[in-house]
């Protein structure tokens, strides 16, 4: 067989035919279920796409961030939240019965929980959506760290309503507090003033940020718009999770009557209906899928497993328990929070932000100690 | 197989179980039934599922 030949055949049997099965599996949602989620599929394959695809993530940039000062990442972070907060805002308030924004209370289990969720995002190197990434693209770590991930955000909903009893704030909104225009302006400046610190206490030779990213921060923009527009409700990740894991426990038995959260009108609706029919489930598989076809592509499932010891997998099942339970209790992750809750101009989006910076910070030292890595 | 493609494989095989098995338990799929393409523009509440949700929210 030619080396022509061969080529041909990888570059078929590789790339053609897993997008092919990707696209087959939108239309057939959107056949099946409803044009609606078909469309809902694609935005998550777009997303899982450009994570993937233009290396553009959360947990690996923060950790670039407070170990060299180097600002790329968390600055292109910060571009795309700003520009879907210009579009974003304004279009919840002119339509406010159609589309809801990422607002939550802040609250002690809030703020606590999102300093646990930065600490374990450090420990896996994956956040919500890395974490999907991750798995998707066939990193051993994430791939046992998502089920317990998933266990760990029913389990944090089901306990919801307690962690929120021990002190929790209304759910204040920057456009609620200055109008829809003051909002958008506060929002923007603030995050400008973090991009201008971050890039302040660089080291010069850092401050160039890379094309790649950028493009990055712009298509993570335009997708997290498209799904607000389609889905009435901005990107998520962890309910999705959560929702997977109590669809299981429904499945063996559990009793899911006690817990407000799961046994509330919407929830129970959620629990009946396929996941097929969930925003946030549906952009979930999609951002599997688009990592996946992408290590595809590239050649990048060639890899090995990483050689690490029995304390480091038991730490990652911890940490992906944790992820889940605490993204819960600080209502989001890095997407529903941070991303989708600041662009939405929710308060909580902001002591997300502070909470899991600072957790970040302690679960990077951790990290070595667990033997997740080699100590410096 | 490498060691990756290989977990990446695992991942997929469960997604795609986990699918049908949902779709087995599941009230069936009804596209007649689907919400439009489109939130913006419809008229319709949004459902509220989403990682912000309080109970009784």
């Amino acid at each position: 067989m030619s080396t022509a030949t061969v080529t041909i055949g990888h570059s078929f049997g590789g790339r053609v035919l897993p997008l092919a099965g990707v696209l087959a599996a939108v239309l057939a949602v959107a056949a099946l279920a409803g044009a609606r989620y078909g469309l809902l599929l694609l935005i998550g394959l777009g997303f899982g796409i450009t994570l993937e695809g233009l290396r553009f993530g959360f947990a690996g940039p923060w950790r670039a961030f407070i170990l060299r000062r180097e600002p790329a990442g968390l600055v292109a972070q910060l571009v795309a939240i700003g520009a879907v907060a210009a579009v974003a805002m304004p279009l919840l308030a002119s339509h406010p019965a159609e589309m809801v924004g990422a607002h939550a209370p802040v609250g002690f289990a809030m703020v606590g929980g999102a300093f646990v969720f930065g600490a374990c995002m450090q420990l896996v190197l994956g956040c919500g959506s890395g974490t999907l990434v991750n798995a998707g693209s066939g990193n051993a770590v994430s791939a046992l760290a998502l089920p317990f991930f998933a266990i760990g955000s029913f389990a944090g909903a089901y306990h919801i309503d307690w962690w929120i009893s021990l002190g929790t704030a209304p759910p204040v909104t920057l456009s609620g507090l200055f109008g829809t225009a003051g909002g958008v302006v506060v929002t923007l400046f603030a995050l400008a003033a973090v991009a201008m610190l971050a890039l302040l206490v660089a080291p010069a030779h850092a401050r160039r940020i890379p094309a790649r990213l950028l493009l990055a921060a712009g298509a993570l923009a335009v997708l997290a718009l498209a799904n607000l527009v389609v889905a009435g409700q901005p990107w998520g990740v962890v309910y999705g999770l959560g929702l997977w894991a109590t669809k299981g426990a429904q499945a063996i038995g559990a009793d899911l009557s006690e817990s407000a959260f799961w046994s509330a009108p919407v929830n129970q609706a959620r629990l009946d209906a396929s996941i097929l029919t969930d925003a946030t489930s549906l952009t979930n598989i999609g951002i599997i899928l688009g990592a996946f076809l992408v290590a595809a592509w590239r050649n990048g499932l060639s890899s090995p497993i990483p050689r690490l010891p029995a304390l480091a997998w038991a730490s990652a099942i911890i940490a992906g328990f944790l992820l889940g339970y605490s993204s819960r209790l600080a209502f989001g992750c890095n997407v529903g929070a941070f991303f989708s809750g600041i662009s939405t101009g929710s308060l909580h989006g902001w002591a997300w932000f502070a909470a899991a910076f600072v957790g970040s910070c302690y679960g990077i030292r951790l990290r070595p100690v667990l033997k997740l890595e080699p100590r410096q | 197989m490498s060691a990756r493609a290989t977990i990446a494989a695992v991942v997929l095989a469960a997604l795609t179980a986990g699918i049908g098995l949902d779709l087995a338990a599941s009230e069936p799929l009804n596209p007649y039934r689907a919400p439009p393409l489109i939130a913006l523009g419809s008229g319709q509440a949004a459902g509220g599922a989403h990682c912000t949700a309080v109970p009784g929210g």
